[in-house]
């Protein structure tokens, strides 16, 4: 039992979903391209070459040079790598720690849940970037800091998302009727009703996912986020704000693929509400 | 489909918007300020006054990057310190802008024959900003304070251990006796006068005699100060009525305020920017009067090998760091001198260690490193040249297979981590010398020095510089000194880099701006036209 409610015919007559279709495009682009960053970049990122500083957009660097000569492609390349991975991971904990908190709360119920989602409410009274900010301040930059940081801050917004779909799925009668059949609680927790809030819970993802994408970005804008050594978007938006007038390319390509980035996977997340929209 | 045309067209100026709200950021590394308030006001009453508006009257907003890390301006730990407090406070003497000393407070001073004590005649009507005449009991008290009287016993000002007493001779007359001869040691005589009895509430009072009067500070955020009208010396009376020095660790957030119109003025800025400002505003170009270096800490592994660090300064390239960091404007100086003080700098020691990456890895293989090492270069995050070098010199050394990963502090973190702590395998940083001596640049490596916090410890250096002090004889006393850097160098103390360069920005309204051969600033000197 997957979907509770017969799906009406309607989705198959549906126009064309071009929230999808686009946001698809976009971010397999997108991810192509850092996948390309991961295996490949025409020079090494961080290295230095005195005769191309400052270089324009050319066929040996088509996003041109910094002041340093490092190659502003291979930079690019590696920073959406870097932006990426760290968006990912912190997605990861944010939704696996969020899932878990919530599937609890909201099939449970009682004063533990209403404690941690208090908890939760204090902590997203916030905004998270200053909180990261402040516990960053205190652990000091890092990549791993970074995910730690970022991660528990988008615990709370996926443990109301899921717990409110627990509260919807608990009392329903597939839910009482594997109770009786003596099924155990987890079971039903993450067998019985999970699957059902899988649609929900994609579109929270991509939208979770920009976030974290933007968080980051913001994080590394502002000086503390990843080691300078190893450059995300942000930290090479920051790196190159100094010559915005005089040196254009170096910030133009990086907040294009941060942009993009973030446009695709938006879209696609859209794309995937109207799609439930339609089907509920 | 229109419904999506105007939705994802709204979604595009949303993105387009995105990082134009991320430009009005400033640096962020102060927790507690929202990172999304604007460069010029924090709320404090002072910044008020500031001239976002046309300014009433004549205040002027100073851009500096780092944090005042104490105010007690005897103690001045840091050179960023001295250059705020220079405006404040003033010694017996002062620096003047070609590296020597000028009475201030005193009118005029006698050196003894003998060469150890030092009589100064004070200058009449010299006040304090709270309107008392200054007296010999507060010169006294003042110089008394420096030689470590109301701490432990360690001068605040080092060139006092060589001091035995210090005395009125009469109502306008103090004499103080050294130990060892020493012509250098009217230099620490710039060390402030301040109020008899003020004890350490000197930070909050903050009165001295200089040609601004303190009006507030707010920790990591800004100091203020005000014209004093009684100065002593009307020639050199300040020109502006109120001076604010807004503290913006970040050095985008610098040029951006200066093009907001919120800063007036801002020091030490790399000469990489010089592109991005050079049209809009007046600049002046100088080098820093520091010795920049990557700094490395004798005390720990595997610096404490002197392969490693001849090593390792073989394998870098000080002038191509000079061309990345400093678009070849600095200067090479192969040891902690700098070149303003012509009489000892030495340009020939820059020459020694030519980058020769066989050499380095041989080296490194005698020490027991064949395969090179890692290592953490902690670098202060608000000062963008030694932040940039650091970068520089990470690139370097991986070609000797040394893995270095940076890790970019705060500004009061790295002075009690890293200068006081000691806390620390290498750092970039520049070192600037207190008094304008060659001394001070020097007696800081000796072994036991407290201010010698790459824990450097040679004997042969120890007893050099020991005759250096103590010898009378100029040449003699030059020689030594200049033995002196010659070791610092031979035993690649740190690998030394370079003078940096910097950029004061000025709006092109103000003038008068002249560089001194030390770290101040001499806000009195400037005017709006």
């Amino acid at each position: 039992m997957v979907f509770p409610r017969q799906r009406n015919d309607s989705t198959l007559r549906k126009p064309r979903n071009w929230y999808l279709t686009i946001g698809a495009v976009l971010t397999a682009c997108m991810l192509a391209f850092t996948a390309l960053g991961l295996f490949w970049t025409p020079y090494a990122p961080s290295a230095m070459n005195g005769a191309a500083r400052n270089a324009p957009p050319s066929a040996a660097h088509p996003f041109g040079c910094d002041a340093y000569g490092r190659d502003v492609l291979s930079r690019t390349l590696e920073g959406a790598g870097a932006t990426l991975t760290i968006a990912l991971a912190v997605l990861a904990v944010g939704a696996v720690c969020g899932l878990v908190v919530g599937a609890l709360c909201g099939y449970y119920g009682g004063p533990a849940d209403a404690l941690v989602m208090r908890l939760c409410d204090s902590v997203a009274a916030f905004p998270s970037v200053l909180l990261a900010l402040v516990v960053l301040a205190v652990t000091g930059p890092g990549r791993y800091n970074v995910i730690g940081a970022l991660g528990v801050l988008f615990i709370p917004s996926f443990a109301r998302l899921v717990r409110g779909e627990f509260l919807k799925y608990r009392d329903r009668d597939f839910v009482k009727s594997a109770r009786l059949m003596g099924v155990g609680d987890m079971r039903i927790i993450f067998v019985h009703i999970l699957p059902n809030l899988w649609p929900t819970l994609l579109s929270g993802l991509t939208i979770g996912f920009n976030n974290a994408v933007l968080a980051e970005a913001s994080m590394s804008y502002l000086g503390i986020g990843v080691s300078p050594t190893e450059p995300s978007l942000g930290y090479t938006l920051k790196d190159a704000q100094g010559s915005l007038f005089t040196l254009p390319w170096c910030t133009v390509f990086p907040g294009l693929a941060a942009v993009l980035l973030i446009l695709g996977v938006g879209l696609v997340g859209e794309g995937i509400r109207e799609r439930m929209g339609a089907a509920s | 489909m229109p419904k999506f045309v105007k939705r994802a067209l709204l979604l595009l100026v949303v993105i387009a918007m995105l990082p134009a709200s991320l430009y009005g950021c400033t640096g962020g590394t102060e927790p507690t300020s929202a990172p999304s308030g604007d460069v010029s006001n924090s709320g404090s009453e002072a910044s008020a006054a500031q001239s976002g508006e046309l300014p009433e009257g004549n205040s002027v907003t100073v851009g500096i990057a780092q944090d005042l890390s104490s105010l007690d301006p005897q103690l001045a730990a840091t050179a960023g310190v001295r250059e705020v407090l220079f405006n404040i406070f003033e010694g017996l003497v002062k620096a003047s802008p070609d590296g020597s000393v000028t009475p201030a407070v005193a009118s005029d001073y006698e050196l003894s024959e003998d060469g150890k004590t030092y009589t100064f005649t004070l200058r009449e009507g010299v006040t304090f900003h709270n309107g008392e005449t200054v007296t010999v009991e507060d010169v006294v008290y003042s110089l008394e304070r420096c030689a470590g009287s109301e701490n432990d016993g360690t001068p605040l000002v080092s060139a006092f251990s060589n001091a035995v007493s210090i005395e009125a001779v009469d109502e306008s007359h103090v004499a103080v006796t050294l130990a060892e001869p020493s012509t250098e040691f009217i230099n620490a005589l710039t060390s402030p006068v301040i109020p008899a009895g003020s004890g350490p509430s000197i930070t909050e009072t903050m009165v001295g005699t200089g040609p601004f009067r303190f009006v507030s500070y707010a920790p990591q955020d800004n100091l203020v100060m005000e014209k004093y009208d009684g100065y002593w010396n009307q020639e050199k009376a300040a020109k502006l009525d109120r001076v604010t020095f807004k503290i913006i660790p970040d050095v985008n957030s610098l040029v951006i305020g200066l093009k907001g119109e919120t800063l007036d003025m801002v020091v030490h800025l790399p000469n990489t920017l010089l592109g991005e400002v050079e049209n809009e505003f007046t600049v002046h170009q100088n080098t820093m009067n520091i010795v920049q270096a990557l700094y490395l800490n004798n005390a720990v592994e595997p610096f404490d090998n002197e392969l490693v660090r001849q090593a390792m300064y073989y394998a870098i390239d000080v002038d191509e760091i000079i061309e990345f960091v400093c678009s070849g404007a600095g200067v090479a100086t192969g040891t902690s001198m700098y070149p303003a003080q012509s009489k000892y700098f030495m340009p020939e020691l820059a020459e020694n260690y030519q980058k020769d990456v066989e050499k380095a890895k041989e080296l490194l293989a005698q020490a027991g490193y064949p395969d090179g090492f890692t290592m953490t270069i902690t670098a202060p995050s608000n000062y963008a040249q030694h932040m940039d070098t650091a970068m520089v010199l990470i690139e370097q050394l991986k070609a000797v297979g040394i893995t270095a990963e940076l890790i970019p502090v705060e500004w009061q973190s790295w002075v009690d981590d890293v200068y006081r702590g000691r806390n620390y395998q290498s750092t970039v940083c520049g070192i600037a010398a207190d008094d304008m001596t060659a001394r001070e640049m020097l007696v800081r490596y000796m072994s036991d020095n407290r201010k010698n916090f790459i824990a450097f410890s040679d004997p042969e250096y120890d007893e050099v510089m020991a005759q250096a002090m103590a010898s009378t004889d100029d040449a003699e006393q030059t020689a030594l000194y200049k033995r002196a850097q010659e070791i610092l160098n031979e035993r690649a103390a740190s690998l030394w880099l370079q003078d940096a360069c910097e950029l004061v920005v000025m709006n092109p309204e103000l003038e008068g701006f002249t560089f001194y051969r030390t770290y101040v600033i001499d806000m009195a000197a400037i005017s709006r036209k």
